[in-house]
């Protein structure tokens, strides 16, 4: 029998590899140990949700929302709470703003933190998730505090928040904005000039400014390869355009950058947090208007006006009219945004979800051609997968 | 002469010196971990856990029957069905919730009029079978005999925000 010639062979990254980041699987052809070509294959956590959304009204859409990117759950509500309201044309009060603002750079940092450190246990630095798990733990107080959940939030509505903060509760986060940049440090001491985490990294899946912008990129890791390009800056939504913070941009687009972009960010983030505190003004933390948002508990106990609007609202829900609009934010992990069709009823017609994840994830194979399998992590780390948010 | 420093610091490995110092520093410092079943984690007044079916200071129920929860639920977790009781008060005859369809989003707790179904504190509820996690009425009335005075206090604590 003559003997074959073997010159590659396809291997199974994944979907239960601990360095996937959820149910990413991943065939890669290999020659040797050098990557050929990588096939991400997806919807092992499918869940329906757009579809689901089309049967569900506008108020029972929202905490769906929670569960796509489910490390940064308040700033994908936000999109869909943005996007509501500009069908509906209402303004939010201010208060309930800067909340909204305050509580998306907390989900940044959720995010971010999560990433940042699962990225270099990856890489095999397990102590920087095991100290910075710990003050995430402290942000999910925060979350908890505010709305009763650690994750799944349901806090921001079409119109406002469900609650406004409790006391004491703006002093506890800035006393933490105070102490988190010396836990950062920290983790800077062991990550960024470690020349372990560096030969890991650096060069490692590099994406020119033009492939970036090609693939449709967003977020850090278009930053990366050098695009000022934040939606936070371009676009303001709620009260963005007045806080002062910079875009930290990266040189080379590649895993390295991601993350030192990635650490800056959040310094960024204890900026915006700190001027949100300080400039939070008094007053409701929900538009007025009884026809969208559901009275205080008082008033629908006394008056008949109110527990009328009380029960539409928690049966029927509010009627938006017909329209269309595209509306995005900065989630943590790029341009998140929901293309929203209303046909005048109380459900969504159509509800496209634009998630950045996939978008990065299709670029898999661009990010790993000719590297070695051992990169994988380092780039699947850097590029910021959860699959939440990927298969919807 | 920074060509010189970086020579030097690659060959005395100072940058895993430090974060080895830094480490060993860590290791002086308290432990943040509690001992689970018997130390916990502070909750907010705040805390969606397990629900609870409320009853008023005389023992009468609170639930009216008014199915807004049931409208609500986007899970559609909970099934209600009703009837006149002996004395003419509408009243449940049948108040399911099944606690594996649930999300924990609030949004019946909301909508309860008279705060007859809350999530209470208690998230302790595991089960070994699926079937343990259906709860009918009895089960979400004893839940909230059991959860009465924290639940109250909460909700006092929280009557200003709501």
């Amino acid at each position: 029998m003559a003997e074959a010639q073997l010159n590659t062979y396809s291997l199974n990254f994944g979907p239960q590899h601990p360095a996937a980041h959820g149910v990413l699987r991943l065939v890669v052809e290999l020659s040797g140990e050098t990557i050929e070509r990588a096939d991400p294959h997806i919807g092992l956590l499918h869940r329906g949700t757009e579809k689901l959304i089309e049967n569900k009204t506008y108020a029972q859409a929202l905490p769906y929302f929670d569960r796509l990117d489910y490390c940064a759950p308040m700033a994908e509500e936000h999109v869909f709470a943005l996007a509501t309201e500009k069908l509906l044309g209402i303004d939010v009060p201010r208060r309930a703003q800067f909340i909204r603002v305050l509580y998306a750079e907390i989900s940044r940092l959720l995010s971010h933190i999560l990433n940042v450190t699962s990225a270099a246990l990856d890489l095999g630095a397990m102590t920087p998730l095991l100290w910075l798990f710990e003050e995430r733990e402290i942000l999910m107080e925060f979350y908890e505090r505010v709305c009763g959940a650690r994750m799944h939030a349901n806090y921001f509505r079409p119109g406002g928040v469900v609650y406004d903060m409790p006391a004491g509760l703006a002093e506890d986060i800035g006393k933490w904005v105070d102490r988190f940049p010396s836990m950062l440090d920290d983790m800077e001491t062991l990550l960024t000039e470690n020349r372990i985490f560096k030969q890991r990294t650096v060069d490692i899946g590099i994406v020119s400014r033009e492939q970036a912008l090609d693939h449709g990129f967003a977020g850090p890791v278009l930053r990366a390869s050098g695009v000022p390009w934040d939606l936070r800056k371009a676009q303001p939504y709620d009260v963005y355009g007045e806080m002062d913070f910079d875009i930290p941009i990266g040189k080379h687009g590649d895993c390295y950058d991601r993350y030192l972009v990635r650490v800056e960010e959040m310094r960024q983030s204890l900026r915006i947090i700190r001027q949100c505190l300080d400039k939070m003004p008094e007053g409701p933390v929900r538009v007025q208007d009884r026809k969208i948002m559901a009275p205080p508990r008082a008033e629908m106990k006394k008056s008949m006006e109110g527990l009328i609007h009380h029960f539409k609202l928690f049966s029927e829900g509010f009627h938006v009219p017909a329209g269309e609009t595209y509306c995005a934010v900065e989630a943590p992990k790029g341009e998140f945004a929901v293309y929203l069709i209303a046909d005048g009823t109380n459900k969504p017609y159509r509800c496209k979800i634009r998630s950045p994840g996939y978008v990065h994830l299709s670029a898999m194979d661009m990010l790993t051609r000719g590297h070695m399998l051992a990169d994988i992590p380092a780039v699947i780390g850097s590029i910021d997968i959860v699959f939440g948010e990927i298969d919807r | 002469m920074a060509f010189l420093d970086r020579i030097a610091s690659a060959f005395l490995l100072s940058e895993i010196r430090s974060g080895m110092a830094l480490t060993l520093r860590y290791m002086f410092k308290p432990k943040v971990t509690i001992n689970y079943p018997f130390e916990k984690g502070p909750l907010s007044p705040r805390f969606r856990g397990e629900h609870v079916l409320r009853r008023y200071a005389n023992g009468e129920e609170r639930c009216i029957a008014c199915k807004l929860c049931e409208a609500i639920c986007p899970a559609q977790a909970i099934t209600i069905e009703a009837a006149p009781r002996a004395d003419g008060s509408r009243r449940t005859t049948r108040y399911d919730l099944d606690l594996t369809k649930c999300i924990f989003c609030g949004l019946c707790q909301e909508a309860c009029p008279v705060d007859a179904i809350v999530e209470g504190p208690n998230f302790e509820y595991a089960t070994e079978t699926r079937e343990e996690m259906m709860y009918d009425k009895a089960h979400l009335l004893a839940n909230g005999d059991r959860w009465e005075t924290e639940i109250a206090m909460r909700l006092e604590i929280e009557a200003p925000y709501r």
